[in-house]
């Protein structure tokens, strides 16, 4: 299976060079592209430094854009399955052979963090909710509906190419909802990860309650889209 | 004829004349000219005639006309606010496109260019 791992990565240069190479690692026979979002500083230099490819995008456009860029690449290359990796470190590549595989059953696999959620209080419940409300959608238990640690295969590549959420959340939540409505199989896989390097997930709880309303408008017009995608 | 009936026509008058020579210089695409200038004969029109106005208040029931006035200027208000938003939107998803196309385009020429320069 010709796989591509995709590390979408915006003013990464402290960490895209690491994980690129611990990808390489596990996974030597697959293909690594960083898309670069516009980054300021030294992410692309970096990544090709690895001998990894390297797309520019010309501006920051947002993950969701970005991952649009990078299955629009594999579905024109010809590859079977897209893993999509942060270019932060917090997915460890370890996990990636648990999400090709789970492509077997499967058009996308969400890696979940294996001990739950790390956050607590309302942003917790934030989640939780989430989780449940999608997990009736999809008709799949999920758990962790954010991560952004997961795999397509061909079909979701041709889905994805065609549309990708490039919403807030929309990249991670809609996607899923998305894949569902086109008749597309999800699962989830647990997988390890680690603790983010730099940056802090907003907490209190106002912004968990700005959170989740953002969370349920994005849902609300993911099933309030006709099924017919593309523009 | 009413001091603020003067003020009207040379509102509109001069509204229409802005539109015309943006127009001209290609600042202005027509569908929006066309609607701003429709909205400047409305004006022009309402100044000439106030009877209209009074006699549309009356029909709509309502008392003071200007305020029917101002009610539609309002409305028109808004609807124009949301159709810019919308036309920002799909521009907004259109560039968004076109830097992926360019990215790849970029990544192709990059790539071939490599194989170029190793076969020299």
């Amino acid at each position: 299976m010709r796989t591509l791992v995709a590390i979408p990565a915006f003013n990464e240069a402290r960490t895209v060079a690491d994980v690129v190479r611990e990808v390489r690692e596990y996974r030597p026979d697959d293909t690594i592209l960083v898309i670069d979002d516009g980054s300021h500083d030294a992410t692309a230099q970096q990544a090709a430094a690895q001998d990894a490819r390297v797309v520019h995008l010309p501006f920051n456009v947002g993950v969701g854009a970005a991952m649009r860029t990078a299955f629009l690449y594999a579905q024109r290359k010809g590859f079977d399955a897209v893993v999509q990796v942060d270019a932060d470190g917090q997915h460890d590549p370890a996990g990636i052979k648990a999400l090709v595989e789970g492509l077997r059953s499967a058009s996308v696999v969400v890696g979940a963090r294996g001990d739950s959620l790390s956050a607590r209080g309302p942003r917790r419940w934030a989640m939780v909710i989430l989780a449940r409300a999608l997990s009736r959608i999809v008709g799949v238990p999920l758990t962790d509906v954010t991560s952004g640690f997961r795999a397509a295969d061909r079909r979701a590549i041709a889905l994805y190419a065609r549309d990708y959420p490039t919403e807030y959340l929309g990249d991670t939540v809609e996607s899923l909802v998305m894949a569902s409505r086109a008749g597309l199989r999800v699962a989830q896989v647990d997988v390890e990860m680690r603790p983010r390097q730099g940056g802090k997930a907003s907490q209190g709880p106002f912004m968990s309650a700005a959170y989740l309303a953002r969370a349920a408008l994005a849902l609300v017009v993911a099933l309030s889209r006709s099924r017919r995608v593309g523009r | 004829m009413n001091r603020a009936y003067v003020v009207g026509v040379v509102a509109a008058l001069l509204t229409s004349t802005f539109i015309v020579v943006l127009l001209r210089r290609g600042y202005l695409r027509e569908k929006f000219a066309a609607f701003w200038l429709l909205v400047a004969s409305a004006l022009l029109i309402l100044s000439l005639f106030p009877g209209i106005l009074r006699w549309a208040a009356q029909v709509a029931g309502v008392e003071v006309p200007a305020n029917l006035l101002f009610l539609l200027a309002a409305v028109l208000l808004l609807l124009v606010g949301v159709q810019l938003s919308y036309e920002v939107g799909r521009l907004d998803l259109r560039s968004q496109r076109l830097a992926e196309e360019v990215a790849l385009l970029r990544a192709e020429v990059d790539e071939i260019q490599g194989r170029t320069d190793r076969d020299r």
